[in-house]
């Protein structure tokens, strides 16, 4: 039961483990453990691939919260099988790497327990078919990112960079969770398999656009997608494991996997096509372009993972066209870009993981990672040297890697681009033109890769250690991956037959089984493509070889304070600065200002209900009468109290506050309440006590130098305070809807055996409310006492260092 | 009567909201006690009806008597309102023993030591 569920469950329990283990066991390092939960899912799923490639789906309902149709389901099939293969994949070979990559003394329990909790989420995102739960697990692969990211968080370059990613995947998840809500107000279901099956009547609901440009902003700001794309560089202050993992291979995978799945849902749409292989192709070109530039080895490969991804994205939107209503069956033929772009994204995920982790290698064998200071290490360091080269030449599709075979297939979908008729044959045209151009910029940092870091001058006196091999506990990982660049390129009908296929029966679920899939062959004629993989060669090298002449041109087309970097920062202080300003506006550190938001809150909420209710309604008449002593008091009372305002003396206030209090005392005393006649003449003479034991203490009153239209002000709270409180009161005493419970206590004698009603209440019927009165006044009590008692005058030590 | 009391009620509470708005501590002060002073009149005059009966002390002549519940929550309520006046007023001398100013506006940007 619910076997799927429990896969993503693992990580998550794994985690909480971790810290335990870590205390605990000393001796093992604490990574095997997570490399044995890891390799564990991954064995565990590599058994469905038979089942799923013949067809087969496994869905696992467990209802969570069933009334508002948010329940864990979980859909295993072809697309989500290759991603969780992929998470738990490259999750061991990263954690077996991170062992002999991280100091022991890291706080290893944080890293493992971000990274599982990473694995768990990440697991989650592609399982998940219910979309909440799925938004859910999206914002914890961010969170986790940004925990992993900002691990070294003693270094504000650490800090910035996770602050950065969060708040730009963050906020894209934000719009992509209102889009799915969209969808859901569409569709009425929040399964994206029912969706699939209804969304055919909803294209012309005015909510579908808006659903899906919301929808691929999540997507694109998670795999870092031109203008977003800025967050991946920063983010390479990360560990380098963790850059191998979360920041090429998978976590900035999930926008293409959400791209991918949704596809059935918006494939049809012309929009969907435009947006998604449009911004596609930019970032392919964008991410090469700035590549080049980078004298960091990380930052090269961000960018380059950047293109790379940006490529991948433009093929699913080109394969999306296939989905197009009216089309023939010879638009099947486009399916074959999807194909592709699951094929490179393996790939990628291949050789990418194998450089990040050469460049690892060589950070922490030299300590150093910038290009200028290396060279000349092929021969010092050759088994990286090879794994390098295998993983480059890959990137820059050249044979005999697997980056060759997608590569090709990349230019046969895009040059497939140009039979379609969708606006003019020149912009039609112009796409192929910049993914070519794009490819022979990824060549040039392919080779700079290779020939600035491992060739050239070996440079001892710039490197903080001298070059030597890495041990091999860090070379195994990158070199499993080396191997799967080759095995793949030789045999990739394997791959393509058992794990991409059946992914495609979920990206195009409308098109019969038969049509998908494809024959992958590294020798298909002198064509085309071939001939501009050539041109790439050709002209790449030429650029390589003269880079030094035309790489000055980066600082005069792209200065940085015209960046979208720059646009980033700028924009964040201004938001600071902006929210200083108002939040000093308000907060202005006066109990007055404080009141007198409390009390405009009070008119302008209980005042705007009575008006808008209606509910005044006074009948005087059926009340008791008022005889001439009780006219007399009330007049007396309400001339003390409005001279209380008036008077300049502290003394005088301290008195008329006394007569207000004897005055009700005397009220109690006509409102047949002897109790609290007594009670009320007591506490008033003691309060008076009080208040002119602080008037012996405290300064006589000056003036009050408040500004008049402040004065004002006070007047006019004041005044509406009392009215709507006078009018509340008068209506209430009007609407009397229950009777009232008093009766309950007139027998007293039977229930408490007292004859005096109101001491039977305090004292039977509610003696806990008295005895917690009691217990306020204590504390009261203990108050006073401490505050006359302890003194701590300036220059005394504080009380709480005693 | 009790339309009389509100309208007192309702005068009281515009002169604690007057007083609390000041800027001297002990203003404040004496608007809370004012503010506690209208509370109880105003729970007073929300019973069954003043005067509507004889004093809520069970004789064998009597034959109605006035609403006991409010007296007993006033009766609570009293104590507590003079618990707080007392801390208040405390609070505001010690205060004043430590920044040498008995002024609200004046306590703000204090630092404590």
């Amino acid at each position: 039961m619910y076997t799927v569920n429990l896969a993503i469950i693992i990580p998550f329990l794994a985690a909480m483990i971790v810290p335990i283990i870590y205390k605990r066991i000393k001796g093992i390092h604490v990574g095997w453990f997570v490399f044995l939960v890891s390799t564990a899912l991954f064995l565990y799923l590599v058994s469905y691939i038979p089942n799923i490639a013949s067809g087969e789906t496994y869905l696992y309902t467990f209802e969570w919260i069933p009334s508002y149709n948010i329940n864990f389901i979980t859909y295993l099939d072809g697309l989500s099988l290759i991603f969780a293969l992929l998470i738990t994949g490259i999750g061991s070979l990263v954690t077996i790497y991170s062992i002999y990559y991280l100091s022991s003394e890291e706080n290893l329990s944080h890293f493992y327990t971000y990274l599982l909790l990473f694995m768990g989420a990440m697991l989650g995102v592609v399982f998940s078919d219910n979309i909440m739960v799925l938004y859910v697990f999206w914002e914890l692969t961010s969170i986790s990112s940004f925990l992993l990211i900002a691990f070294w968080y003693h270094r504000k370059s650490s800090r910035d960079g996770a602050q950065k990613s969060l708040l730009i995947t963050i906020s894209g998840g934000f719009g992509m969770l209102v889009g799915f809500i969209m969808l859901y107000v569409m569709t009425g279901t929040m399964s994206i398999r029912e969706m699939i099956t209804t969304i055919s009547g909803f294209h012309d609901h005015p909510l579908f656009i808006p659903a899906m440009l919301l929808i691929l902003l999540g997507a694109f700001t998670k795999s870092a997608q031109y203008p977003f794309h800025i967050w991946l560089p920063t983010a390479m202050e990360a560990p380098t494991p963790v850059s191998a993992y979360l920041h090429s291979a998978t976590m900035v995978k999930a926008g293409i996997y959400l791209v991918a799945r949704f596809t059935p849902v918006f494939g049809g749409e012309l929009t969907w096509f435009w947006v998604v292989t449009i911004v596609g192709i930019i970032t392919l070109f964008w991410g090469s372009f700035n590549a080049i530039r980078q004298t960091d080895l990380k930052a090269l490969l961000a960018y380059s993972t950047i293109s790379q991804l940006g490529m991948i994205m433009s093929m699913i939107g080109i394969s999306s066209v296939a989905l197009r209503h009216g089309h023939s069956m010879n638009m099947v033929i486009y399916t074959q870009a999807a194909f592709a772009a699951i094929f490179h994204l393996i790939n990628h995920s291949t050789f990418k993981g194998a450089l990040f982790m050469v460049v690892g290698i060589v950070d922490h064998e030299l300590g150093t990672r910038d290009i200028r200071r290396l060279g000349g290490l092929a021969t010092l360091m050759p088994i990286t040297f090879t794994i390098s080269i295998i993983g480059s030449f890959s990137m820059a599709g050249l044979p005999p890697f697997n980056g060759f075979l997608s590569k090709e297939m990349f230019f046969t979908s895009i040059l497939s681009v140009r039979e379609l008729h969708f606006t003019s044959e020149v912009w039609m045209g112009l796409i192929p033109v910049v993914a070519w151009a794009a490819s022979i910029l990824t060549f040039v940092y392919c080779m700079i890769f290779v020939f600035k870091t491992f060739l050239g001058k070996y440079q001892e006196e710039k490197l903080e250690h001298p070059a030597h091999e890495a041990p091999f506990g860090m070379l195994f990982s990158p070199i499993v991956l080396g191997l799967f660049v080759i095995l793949i390129f030789f045999f990739p009908n394997v791959l393509g037959n058992y794990v991409i296929k059946p992914a495609m029966y979920s990206i195009f679920p409308q098109l019969g089984a038969e049509d998908l899939g494809q024959h992958v062959s590294a020798w298909h004629g002198f064509n085309l493509e071939l001939k501009m993989t050539i041109g790439v060669i050709v002209f790449g090298a030429f650029l390589f070889i003269f880079l030094r002449h035309w790489k000055g041109l980066y600082n005069w087309i792209l200065p940085e304070k015209l960046s979208f970097n720059a646009l980033y920062g700028n924009s964040l202080e201004l938001i600071e600065k902006v929210s200083k300003i108002i939040t000093n506006s308000y907060m202005t550190g006066h109990l007055r200002d404080y009141m007198v938001y409390i009390y405009i809150f009070f008119i302008i909420a209980v005042g705007g209900t009575l008006l808008n209710t209606k509910a005044f309604l006074f009948d005087i008449e059926q009340y008791s009468t008022v005889t001439e002593f009780e006219w007399l008091i009330t007049i007396a009372m309400i001339i003390a109290a409005i001279s209380m305002l008036l008077v300049k003396s502290r003394l005088t206030a301290i008195l008329l506050n006394s007569v207000l209090g004897y005055g009700v005392s005397i009220f109690f005393v006509i409102f047949r309440a002897p109790d609290l006649a007594l009670t009320q003449t007591v506490i008033e003479t003691v309060t008076t006590v009080l208040f002119l034991a602080a008037y012996y203490f405290l300064p006589e009153w000056k003036k009050e130098d408040s500004k008049k239209r402040s004065k004002i002000v006070n007047g006019i709270v004041s005044v509406a305070v009392g009215v709507i409180f006078t009018t509340i009161a008068l209506a209430v005493q009007n609407g009397k809807l229950f009777e009232s419970i008093s009766s309950f206590y007139e027998n007293a004698y039977e229930l408490a055996g007292a004859t005096n009603i109101v001491n039977a209440i305090l004292g039977d019927f509610r003696a806990f409310d008295t005895m917690l009165e009691v217990v306020v006044l204590l504390i009261a009590g203990l108050g006073v006492y401490t505050f006359i008692k302890l003194k701590a005058r300036k220059g005394d030590n504080p009380l709480e260092d005693k | 009567m009790e339309t009389l009391t509100t309208i007192l009620t309702g005068v009281l509470v515009s002169v604690a909201t007057y007083l609390i708005l000041s800027r001297s501590v002990l203003r404040v002060i004496l608007g809370t006690a004012v503010l506690s002073h209208a509370a109880h009149l105003l729970i007073m005059s929300m019973g069954r009806g003043l005067k509507s009966g004889e004093v809520p002390i069970l004789t064998d002549e009597a034959l109605s008597y006035v609403d006991p519940l409010p007296q007993a929550l006033i009766l609570t309520s009293i104590v507590i309102s003079f618990a707080v006046t007392a801390i208040l007023l405390v609070l505001a001398y010690r205060t004043y023993r430590e920044t040498g100013t008995d002024n609200l506006f004046e306590w703000r940007g204090i630092k404590d030591e």
